[in-house]
């Protein structure tokens, strides 16, 4: 009898691997009848998951956690056996506020430490002006989008409380407000970037891939009653999504990729539009071109992998921007919502490579490294954060306790 | 003493639906009722109307943004607590099978929004009956249309009379085990593609 499994998702490059999955038949293959249900917000997304209409879902990395935590009305306890791919997100600026960030010295390189003095220097200036605050959207309060342009401002000395307003939009009306000059700025995943560059409303500032390099983005958040009762297909859905990856990863499969995303069941956007986060040849203007190889991996660095480290780095920024307390038990709520364990027994059968320990010190490979694994071989990194910071998960305390310092 | 009148805040980009819900409350005796079809401003009229319960619907793409929102209690004053009594999952789920969702101030007592939220639900599941019934109408209505314009081309090419045009499509349609309708919009189509453009 087929495992019959039904996941929410949200119209973004990043359901890729659900996508796929359905598609190109590896959900199949693995005795699953896949229902994939798009929706409009990822409150629904949880609300669904909560009621039991959804099994697993596309979710924001943080997302699980922050239910977990009881930050979400509504919640059932959730768990993340797999991520689905890192990276993906994009900051995107008005032409208006580029034009002020490009006068202040920012290149058209998508480097984060230029763009973000250059923007420092524009607050300061607007702010010597009595001008209204930037403003700026993200998807959700718990989404590695508004923890990774939070860091970026950090770091590059803007109080991203104080010195910027900060928004939540859905990602397909985020061009249309860049447009009418409701918002300045985003960070959002693709296609939501590229819309405003071909609509002409906006220009890529810089990216994820840059501020945090290998960094986690989507999950597959499961309903943990659901995962204990059906273990079996989980393990299943893994390996299907495994295989998804493997084919999302492979180069020659790009078009079809993108052709298959754009359908109107899926993002229903031009594959034109899926393209440049697929190759990492990225429209980031009107009149310029950038290239970032990792702007979205789907396999490679173990992409897939459910690191408690970063479960854990989502964690420290929960705590950096008072969304809840530090406290031991809040820590082991973080680390515990991510099942490496659940992957790996997964994945045995495969024969691939997988990762050996669960965290890793994140941003402490300067370059791609062969690592020690289970089976075949397996390379990680680069994973370096922007400013040459480092997070290791062994030190959480210290880490948290350097970031409230900085504030 | 009565409790005070509680005040409620619908927010549907669907006019009709929002009406439905409306008069539902009003009907019930609630008076403080505002409606918000478009959420852009929606944070200074959710201070000023300062609601004790919230009713979104769920295709709502700015749910996240309204439920982020609600959340910081400094932007409507008392926080607002979640989704009505978590131990209440039927009423969750019949909730969320309507596309209706619900948001409380906290400390409000569970037996005051119960009926509230039912009413919600209850015509939610009514709307969207009667939207299903109306598309049903629709495409019956425009099944006959194709339908005339099938045997229009029937009775023009082949000199048939209107009644063996349509025992014709009938006749085809139950040999094909398909509808009256497909086969005559098979028709039309092949027609439009191949015939001499009628007008076109």
């Amino acid at each position: 009898m087929k495992h019959q499994i039904t996941a929410g998702f949200i119209p973004l490059l990043d359901s890729a691997l659900l996508v796929a999955a359905k598609e190109k038949g590896f959900a199949n293959a693995e005795g699953i009848d896949l229902t994939l249900v798009r929706e409009t917000s990822w409150a629904n997304i949880r609300d669904r998951l909560a009621v039991g209409h959804f099994h697993v879902a596309h979710m924001l990395g943080p997302m699980p956690i922050a239910c977990n935590l009881g930050l979400a009305p509504l919640a059932t306890p959730m768990i993340v056996p797999m991520a689905l791919g890192l990276g993906g997100n994009a900051v995107t600026v008005s032409n208006a506020l580029w034009a002020e960030m490009k006068a202040a010295g920012a290149l058209p390189d998508l480097e984060p430490k230029p763009a973000g003095e250059a923007l420092r220097k524009v607050v300061a200036a607007r702010r010597a002006a009595g001008s209204d605050r930037l403003r700026f959207a993200v998807v959700h309060p718990h989404s590695g989008h508004v923890y990774e342009l939070r860091y970026w401002l950090a770091a590059c000395g803007i109080d991203p409380e104080r010195d910027v307003e900060t928004v939540i939009v859905p990602p397909p009306l985020m061009a249309d407000a860049l447009g009418a000059g409701t918002i300045d700025g985003y960070c959002v995943g693709e296609p939501w970037n590229t819309a405003a560059v071909e609509a002409g409303h906006g220009r890529i500032a810089t990216v994820k891939a840059a501020i945090w390099r290998s960094s986690p983005e989507k999950v597959l958040g499961v309903a943990a009653r659901w995962a204990e009762a059906e273990s079996e297909a989980l393990a299943a859905l893994l390996r299907a999504l495994y295989r998804a990856a493997l084919w999302c990863g492979e180069p020659g499969n790009r078009d079809e990729l993108a052709a298959m995303l754009s359908g109107v069941a899926y993002v229903g956007r031009p594959a034109e539009w899926l393209m440049p986060a697929l190759t990492g040849r990225l429209r980031i203007g009107t009149d310029a071109e950038a290239t970032i190889e990792d702007y979205f991996m789907p396999l490679a660095r173990a992409a897939t992998f459910p690191w408690r480290s970063h479960a854990l780095w989502f964690y420290s920024q929960m705590v950096r921007w008072g969304q809840t307390e530090h406290s031991a038990g809040n820590l082991a709520t973080a680390r515990e919502t991510y099942r490496p364990d659940l992957y790996r027994s997964a994945l045995k059968p495969l024969g691939v490579a997988l990762p050996g320990a669960n965290s890793k010190v994140e941003g402490a490979l300067k370059s791609p490294t062969p690592v020690g694994s289970a089976g075949a071989s397996l390379t990680l990194g680069p994973d370096g954060f922007f400013d040459g910071s480092l997070f290791d998960p062994d030190r959480i305390d210290d880490y948290i306790a350097a970031q409230k310092r900085d504030r | 003493m009565p409790p005070a009148p509680l005040s409620i805040l619908v927010i549907d980009e669907n006019h009709i639906r929002a009406s439905i819900i409306e008069a539902g409350l009003r009907e019930a005796g609630h008076d403080r009722v505002t409606v918000v079809h478009d959420v852009a401003g929606i944070a200074a009229r959710v201070a000023a109307i300062n609601p004790d319960v919230i009713v979104i619907d769920l295709e709502n793409p700015n749910r996240d943004m309204l439920e982020n929102m609600f959340q910081l209690s400094r932007a409507v004053r008392r926080p607002i607590a979640m989704f009505v009594d978590r131990s209440d999952q039927s009423a969750i789920e019949a909730a969320i099978d309507a596309g209706v969702s619900a948001y409380v101030v906290d400390g409000l007592r569970q037996e005051r929004v119960k009926p509230i939220l039912d009413m919600a639900v209850s015509r939610f599941n009514a709307f969207s009956r009667l939207t299903r019934e109306l598309e049903e109408a629709r495409s019956e209505l425009e099944g006959r249309k194709v339908i005339d314009r099938a045997k229009g081309i029937l009775m023009a090419q082949r000199g048939l009379t209107e009644e063996a045009a349509y025992a014709l499509l009938r006749k085809t349609a139950m040999n094909q085990n398909r509808r009256i309708a497909d086969v005559a919009q098979s028709l039309v189509t092949a027609a439009d593609l191949l015939g001499p453009g009628d007008g076109q």
